[in-house]
């Protein structure tokens, strides 16, 4: 009897925690629910079907799925590297990959101007012998997100193949496999379910980069305008466009966040 | 007799007193026009040189985001715009403790990276689509007035980027980013070394005009009353002037 009491007290969840943990919810729930509150559902097919809305839409999922194939191109050898590469600096090297995660994204669209700029270190240089001029197009656009972004692909994957067992790769290589076979079929899968996790949090930090784009890349309808600077400019003006942008964000985010997490990503 | 005067003059003397010094106190929240910037940091210090006791907070950005954070609640004391439309929505709206009034105009030219590299001589340049061509989005007052202007020159524009408010656009041009875009007078004297403005001629150019009130949600009503009187008094006048603006 006396157990038994014991053990419904401890099955029972502490009031306190289930108090303070529902605060921390609210945050996150309050407001979307304001947000859902002000959408004009009877004009919403409309507005969604405007070319500003498609536009950016468009424009967003280009850009942040470029910047996410960027990122796997290079940041996966980045991440490799200062896993397993032995150099001096590699400190200095982890906090400056980190960086842009606690940069206002502003400061790093300045810091890409004064670079990549058309009067930028290296921008300069790079316009006279290609012609190739960053601010103010698509492919700016894509440089700030990939910049923004990139840093939660390198860091998921780096601590992955960190606290990978050697052994495997070892006794693949004693088998005869190749290095590049060895990276494909025992490195990549075995680190699968954080290079996904990765990969979605690149795309999602893509999808939603405000700052460092609007610095860096400007705001043009159906050249630069992606959702969240739609967003904010037509916050100002056109308050019904805005909450329909955002909901787009919203329903868009949350579905490849919850649906990629259920069927890939429980290991997190 | 003699006692009784002396009274009265003392009593008059400590109510001169009373009003010439500080009777306004705590903070005040002055939502401003981004072209305000300059202008109302120098205000803001000469204001808390007279009156100690306010701490004047200056929020500043584009007058529509401005009214939007009114509208939607933000405990603001006094609202400076860069045009009437935006005052105009928020006395409709019933937030205005007064009426606006207007403080100063400004009036619109084009900027230029120092040197004018683009060689940009007039509006008919804002055609040419090699070059690259900023102004401020279609909302915000400065694209608003800059976009009017351009249509008085019968000018359609080449636009590579709509700016979300003047410094931003300033900014660009003054790193050599853009070519050219439309800004205030007052915008490029503030920028001078990096910026050049060229004249638009007054047949197709806008005035804007700055309306400013005091709100009704004012937590600080009498500071509140007390900025908008110095803002038109003649000392808050030789200040705004002296950054480029026009009396009324």
């Amino acid at each position: 009897m006396k157990i038994d009491a014991s053990l419904r007290r401890t099955r029972r969840p502490p009031a306190l925690l289930v108090v303070l943990g529902s605060i921390g919810l609210a945050m996150f729930v309050v407001p979307f629910v304001g947000l859902l509150a002000r959408v004009p559902w009877s004009d919403l097919p409309a507005l969604l079907a405007s070319d500003v809305v498609t536009d950016a839409l468009r424009l967003s999922m280009v850009t942040s799925l470029t910047a996410t194939a960027i990122a796997v191109v290079v940041g996966i050898p980045l991440a490799w590297m200062m896993a397993r590469l032995d150099f001096p600096g590699r400190p200095l090297v982890r906090g400056l990959v980190t960086l842009p995660l606690v940069l206002p994204p502003v400061v790093g669209g300045a810091a890409l101007l004064f670079a990549l700029g058309r009067r930028g270190l290296v921008g300069e240089g790079l316009e006279q012998a290609t012609g190739l001029l960053l601010p103010f197009s698509t492919w700016g656009v894509v440089v700030a997100n990939t910049f923004v972004a990139m840093p939660f692909l390198v860091i998921t994957v780096e601590a992955a193949i960190r606290n990978l067992d050697q052994r495997y790769e070892g006794a693949a290589a004693s088998l005869g496999a190749n290095r590049w076979t060895v990276l494909r079929r025992v490195t990549l899968p075995m680190i699968g379910p954080s290079l996904v996790a990765g990969l979605v949090l690149t795309w999602a930090r893509a999808f939603g980069e405000f700052g460092a784009t609007i610095t860096f890349a400007g705001n043009l309808q159906g050249r630069t305008q992606t959702l969240p600077l739609a967003v904010f400019v037509a916050l100002e003006s056109d308050r019904d466009t805005a909450v329909a942008l955002s909901l787009v964000m919203v329903v868009v985010s949350l579905a490849v966040l919850v649906g990629l997490r259920e069927r890939w990503w429980k290991a997190l | 007799m003699r006692n009784f005067r002396l009274t009265i003059t003392t009593c008059v003397l400590g109510m001169v007193i009373a009003c010439s010094g500080s009777s306004v106190e705590g903070e005040l929240l002055v939502s401003a026009a981004a072209s305000l910037t300059n202008a109302f940091a120098e205000m803001e210090s000469a204001f808390e040189d007279a009156n100690p006791d306010v701490d004047v907070l200056l929020n500043l950005g584009s007058s529509s985001a401005l009214r939007e954070q009114i509208l939607e609640g933000a405990p603001a004391d006094v609202f400076a715009s860069a045009n009437t439309s935006n005052m105009d929505q928020v006395a409709e709206a019933g937030e205005l403790a007064g009426d606006a009034e207007i403080f100063v105009t400004n009036s619109l030219q084009i900027a230029v990276p120092s040197g004018n590299p683009a060689g940009v001589t007039g509006l008919e340049d804002f055609t040419r689509e090699e070059l690259l061509i900023g102004l401020c989005a279609e909302d915000v007052p400065c694209g608003d007035f800059g976009r009017q202007a351009l249509e008085n020159a019968g000018v359609i524009p080449s636009i590579d980027t709509n700016e979300p408010d003047v410094r931003a656009l300033l900014t660009k041009i003054g790193a050599g980013e853009l070519d050219a875009g439309i800004t205030y007078v007052t915008d490029v004297l503030s920028a001078s070394g990096t910026v050049e403005g060229l004249h638009i001629p007054a047949e197709v150019n806008v005035v804007a005009e700055y309306p400013i009130a005091t709100l009704t949600g004012a937590p600080n009503a009498d500071a509140a009353a007390a900025w908008v009187e110095f803002v038109l008094s003649e000392e808050g006048q030789a200040i705004l002037t002296s950054y480029g603006f026009t009396s009324p």
